[in-house]
């Protein structure tokens, strides 16, 4: 295969993945700004600072309202990882390689974006914004099942995984960041009361509200859902196990030494972090930005290993 | 309301079915017999299944306008277009004669250059030839051959008789639509094809497999081949990637290929370098080295003329193969033949006047309403004087053009292209069209059964291009015998 190839298809997968995971975290959110009281102010630029783009915000905008911060992460042309961008990449990657793909995938791809496209204002105000981010979602999952049921599993596919998992892993680590970062502004003493609905709210950004109530049964508290969304071997989200997913995914593909021994010390990484210390002695945001890390240098590896120009050799 | 061939009348131009109101050729008639038994309800049917079948099959061209590219859906009409098998073995001849000669020619020019030394053809020709590359002078390709892959351009006159418009021997465009086109026309017109013996298109990719497979500098191996297109961005992209699949070749971009301290073309794939035997490029020449060529070409490979010159890889066509693709050579082709066959040529030319020539400038300077004038290295149609069809002040411009560089100008009388019966709308009607059939030559060589045929959907036009709103049908070769 095709280095260039392989690199195509793992970015799409990444696009689709970080366009998913936005939507998702701004309907989370959108979500939780609706029940909060007066009192207790939401930071809108809390989701721009975990994307990790607030220096280019900073650039662009003068006020961090509510309106302002969606519009960067869903249309602003500007901001590479917005949904908008990461869509219309991730057709890109499609289109160059129509001869791999299923070409039922490439239509749902292509639909996608023309809708994310031509849709996009409502995602911005408030009125469609719920019905507008659970298209994109669903429709980002209609892309994934449709390459997962109909594309032979073989190296390619191999990319398509390693790609949305690495991706998921990263945005996972981000979400749990949100809690580390406490997004609540308080203007009272107290805002405990609140901060089961941030947790809640970070759970659903993740679909996981419904699989921590069915596998943690306790209340909902910062670490019971830290560690679930770290360190839960089932949840398909939780960056654990999009790390396993990522290393089975590596193991069928040639020269993997380097990527390979690189994620399983990211997954040990994570798996043996002790969540009651780090929320107990705010080391949460370092530790994430060491994962963090860590998964850049998984990508690093990957693209090293085989997306690069490799040096020419006598043979 | 069914066709009444009655109704239909080419005049005054040779049909390609029917040879005078009412009355079909010979080997025509079954499918006009079978045609008018439809009423005009199943013929639109047939036409709306061919459409969703060029949807469905994705075969599209690409239009680059407004900054934007766009797949268009291929044109296509559903009418095929008959000539017999005894008919095309002879063109079909005449198409093998005519490459064989071209390659002898070519790697002649490259080496001896003894056709100028038995002052056959005057080397002035050669002086000025835009598509001559100095640098693969002394290289004698496998099997001496340069052009592997020619698409010649074929017209009937109003007799009927065929000729030879140009012969693209660089990077010829077109085969993936002859194949798509025969796919379509089954899925229309089933019925024709069991009663008919209509000869089969397909071979083709396996011919032009086990050609390129002649070239390859490690024939003990299973050579690897690749196709070498400029991206997607390119009008012939969905070509590329058909041929590329069709053969089970790599289909790579210049940035994906390598070139080795040991002088060998690698690709890069996830497995690390594999080595590349033969490529079967879609790039222009200027293009494909920046280190011989054009040093700012993104599109190409570095070192990868030192590579084909060492012969460490197969190219098809080999670099410099256009030379030949030069209106002004094309003028000689028939002396190339006498000379390097010994044989009459079987295919003629159109009668052309090279405007170098004193004699001939006169006469075209004087009857530049009269006949078509092409500068000699221009392709797809730029830069011509259609004579009857100009204005005043255009013929004076090109008077001038041609005074000013006479070398540079060839001129052709117009001829009477040949039509065939075309949907247009709702109605039947004449269009003229041509034929582009493939010669492949390696170690052996192979015309296609036919070829593509191209429409000028508009009437009367004869613009054929389809990104100018021509269309194509499927071309059959029948056999009569069976």
């Amino acid at each position: 295969m095709l280095s260039r190839v392989a690199e195509r298809v793992y970015w799409m997968a990444r696009y689709v993945e970080r366009a998913e995971n936005t939507a998702r975290m701004v309907t989370a959110f959108h979500l939780l700004a609706l029940d909060m009281p007066k009192s207790v102010q939401l930071s809108w630029k809390g989701l721009v600072e975990v994307t990790g783009n607030d220096e280019l915000f900073d650039n662009h905008y003068q006020r961090e309202d509510e309106r302002n911060c969606v519009k960067f992460l869903l249309a602003d042309a500007d901001n590479p990882s917005s949904v908008l961008n990461s869509l219309r990449s991730a057709r890109e990657n499609v289109r160059t390689t129509r001869d791999l793909v299923p070409s039922e995938a490439w239509e749902v791809m292509n639909e996608l974006y023309l809708f994310a496209r031509d849709e996009i204002d409502q995602g911005i105000g408030k009125r469609g914004r719920f019905e507008f981010l659970s298209s994109i979602v669903q429709r980002c999952q209609t892309l994934t099942g449709l390459l997962a049921g109909t594309m032979s599993h073989d190296a390619a596919y191999d990319f398509i995984r390693l790609g949305r998992n690495l991706e998921r892993a990263d945005m996972g680590t981000r979400q749990v960041d949100v809690g580390a970062l406490k997004l609540l502004k308080k203007d009272h003493d107290d805002p405990e009361p609140y901060e089961g609905l941030l947790w809640t709210s970070i759970l659903r950004s993740e679909s996981g509200f419904q699989m921590y109530r069915q596998h943690v049964k306790r209340r909902i508290n910062g670490v019971d859902v830290v560690r679930f969304l770290l360190q839960d071997s089932a949840f398909p989200r939780s960056v654990t196990h999009a790390l396993k997913q990522v290393q089975d995914a590596l193991e069928s593909l040639p020269n993997n030494e380097v990527p390979l021994r690189l994620v399983i010390q990211a997954r040990r990484h994570a798996m043996n972090a002790n969540v009651d210390e780090l929320l107990a002695e705010d080391g949460l945001h370092d530790f994430v930005d060491r994962l963090q890390q860590d998964i850049a240098d998984i990508h690093g590896a990957n693209a090293e290993t085989w997306f690069l120009a490799a040096p020419a050799q006598a043979a | 309301m069914a066709i009444d061939w009655k109704q239909y009348d080419p005049k005054p131009f040779f049909d390609e079915l029917i040879a005078k109101p009412g009355k079909p050729r010979k080997p025509a008639k079954p499918l006009t017999d079978y045609l008018s038994s439809l009423d005009d309800a199943e013929i639109q049917s047939r036409k709306a299944a061919a459409d969703s079948a060029i949807l469905e099959m994705g075969i599209s061209f690409t239009v680059y306008t407004e900054g934007e590219n766009i797949d268009r859906a291929w044109p296509f009409d559903i009418i095929p277009r008959v000539i017999t098998k005894a008919e095309w073995e002879r063109v079909s001849e005449g198409l093998e004669q005519r490459l064989t000669a071209l390659n002898m020619f070519i790697n002649d020019i490259y080496n001896k250059q003894q056709i100028f030394k038995d002052k056959i053809i005057p080397r002035y020709v050669l002086k000025q030839s835009k598509n001559f590359r100095e640098q693969c002078v002394g290289i004698t390709p496998p099997h001496g051959v340069w052009a592997h892959i020619c698409g010649t351009d074929l017209v009937r006159d109003g007799k009927g008789d065929f000729y030879v418009l140009e012969d693209n021997l660089r990077v010829p465009s077109g085969v993936s639509y002859m194949l798509e086109n025969r796919q379509v026309t089954k899925r229309v017109f089933p019925e024709l094809f069991e009663n008919s013996s209509i000869l089969p298109v397909d071979e083709y990719p396996t011919q032009l497999f086990d050609m390129l497979a002649s070239i390859s500098p490690r024939p003990q191996d299973y050579p690897e081949i690749a196709v070498l297109t400029p991206g997607i961005y390119n009008s012939a992209y969905f070509e590329h990637s058909f041929l590329a699949q069709r053969m089970g070749a790599e289909l790579v971009e210049g940035a994906d290929l390598v070139v080795g301290d040991d002088d060998c073309v690698y690709m890069r794939t996830i497995d690390g370098l594999e080595r590349v035997d033969v490529i079967y490029r879609r790039i222009d020449d200027e293009f494909i080295d920046p280190e011989v060529f054009n040093p700012d070409s993104m599109l190409g490979v570095p070192g990868l003329m030192r590579a084909w010159r060492k012969g460490n890889v197969g190219l098809a066509n080999a670099p410099g193969a256009g030379v030949a693709d030069d209106k002004v050579m094309y003028a000689f082709v028939p002396e190339v033949i006498r000379y390097y066959l010994d044989e009459e040529p079987i295919l003629p030319n159109v009668p052309t006047y090279l405007c170098v020539d004193d004699k001939d400038r006169e006469y075209v300077l004087d009857h530049l309403d009269e006949l078509v004038v092409k500068p000699a290295n221009e392709s797809g149609g730029y830069g011509m004087l259609v004579g009857p069809h100009a204005t005043k002040k255009q013929r004076a411009e090109f008077a001038q053009l041609i005074q000013k560089d006479p070398r540079n100008y060839i001129a052709q009388p117009t001829l009477d292209l040949s039509v065939a019966p075309t949907l247009c709308g709702d109605d039947i009607e004449p269009r003229h069209l041509d034929l582009r059939p493939f010669i492949l030559q390696g170690v052996r060589t192979d015309v296609t059964a036919g070829g593509l045929t191209r429409v000028a959907m508009r009437k009367g036009s004869l613009v054929v291009n389809s990104s100018q709103g021509g269309g194509s049908k499927d071309t059959w070769i029948v056999d009569e015998e069976n």
